[in-house]
């Protein structure tokens, strides 16, 4: 099991799913244990998820899916603008 | 032909998350639609090299980055690398944890929807000079692994790694800074001497 050190070490690569499974389980193990650090990273997963919804929230202009769709017809042979 | 109609209807189901990144990057609207055509327009012409086993999502995107990158960043002044400050680890996370306990502890995404209007998510990753921004876009929105964001950007994993790690910091950094000036905590000098939460 991890302390609060190598556990909070971890958390970027935790929320990034892109911990090995041996250190995922000792994180997990972790954090199961210690609020202090199960608060940190549930923090962090929320910002992200808030910053993701925001982003994304961003609606397309009117008529940008015509233009997209032009983009597959004749234009194919044309040179970029 | 069946295969092109495919190909087509599955790439324009990204042009949703392509263009809200393209806005993020080109910082305004009608760049961000010129640089979504040119995205689609690129793919097409490139469909007899795409195969079927790779990653349509993450293909579009490595478009759009280097088309980005060629062509719009001359345009747009943003401060380099050496222009980025090192944060602290967990800067937002101990400030707002701290000053305002109360606010933080139901940790709903609601909350936080509230305490970080647009604008600020907005102006934050904007704020970001274009090495960090980019990893930090195509991994916290678009929820890219890191050997698909190396494959987008065309640098090492680490690379990846340490620029996400230096670029959220400096993203969270701005968030908290825009959250004092809207008055919604208080900022650490003010009430030096205090370690817990100023509930009351």
């Amino acid at each position: 099991m991890s302390n609060c050190d190598e556990t909070l070490e971890e958390l970027q690569r935790f929320l990034d799913k892109e911990l090995p499974d041996g250190m995922l389980q000792s994180i997990q193990t972790h954090l199961g244990s210690c609020t202090d650090c199960l608060q940190a990273f549930e923090f962090h997963a929320e910002l992200r998820t808030v910053i993701a919804r925001k982003v994304l929230a961003e609606e397309m202009p009117e008529g940008l899916m015509d233009k997209i769709r032009s983009c597959f017809g004749d234009e194919l042979t044309e040179d970029m603008p | 032909m069946a295969q092109r109609e495919e190909f087509v209807e599955q790439a324009m189901q990204y042009a949703s998350h392509l263009y809200p990144v393209a806005l993020r990057m080109t910082r305004n609207r009608a760049d961000a639609e010129d640089l979504v055509q040119e995205t689609y327009l690129k793919a097409w012409r490139s469909f007899a090299t795409f195969h079927e086993d790779t990653n349509l999502r993450a293909w579009l995107f490595r478009i759009m980055t280097n088309t980005f990158i060629n062509n719009y960043r001359a345009k747009q002044r943003r401060p380099d690398e050496e222009g980025l400050e090192e944060v602290e680890d967990l800067y937002l996370y101990k400030r707002l944890n701290t000053f305002d306990q109360s606010r933080m502890s139901a940790s709903a995404e609601d909350q936080m929807m509230d305490l970080f209007p647009d604008e600020d998510i907005r102006a934050a990753l904007e704020e970001l000079p274009e090495v960090f921004g980019l990893p930090v876009l195509l991994a916290d929105v678009e929820g890219f692994s890191y050997k698909e964001i190396a494959d987008i950007l065309d640098v090492p994993i680490g690379t990846v790694m340490s620029r996400l790690s230096r670029g959220r910091k400096a993203m969270h950094k701005s968030l908290y800074e825009y959250a004092v000036r809207r008055g919604l905590t208080q900022p650490p000098a003010g009430i030096a001497g205090t370690t817990q939460s100023t509930t009351n």
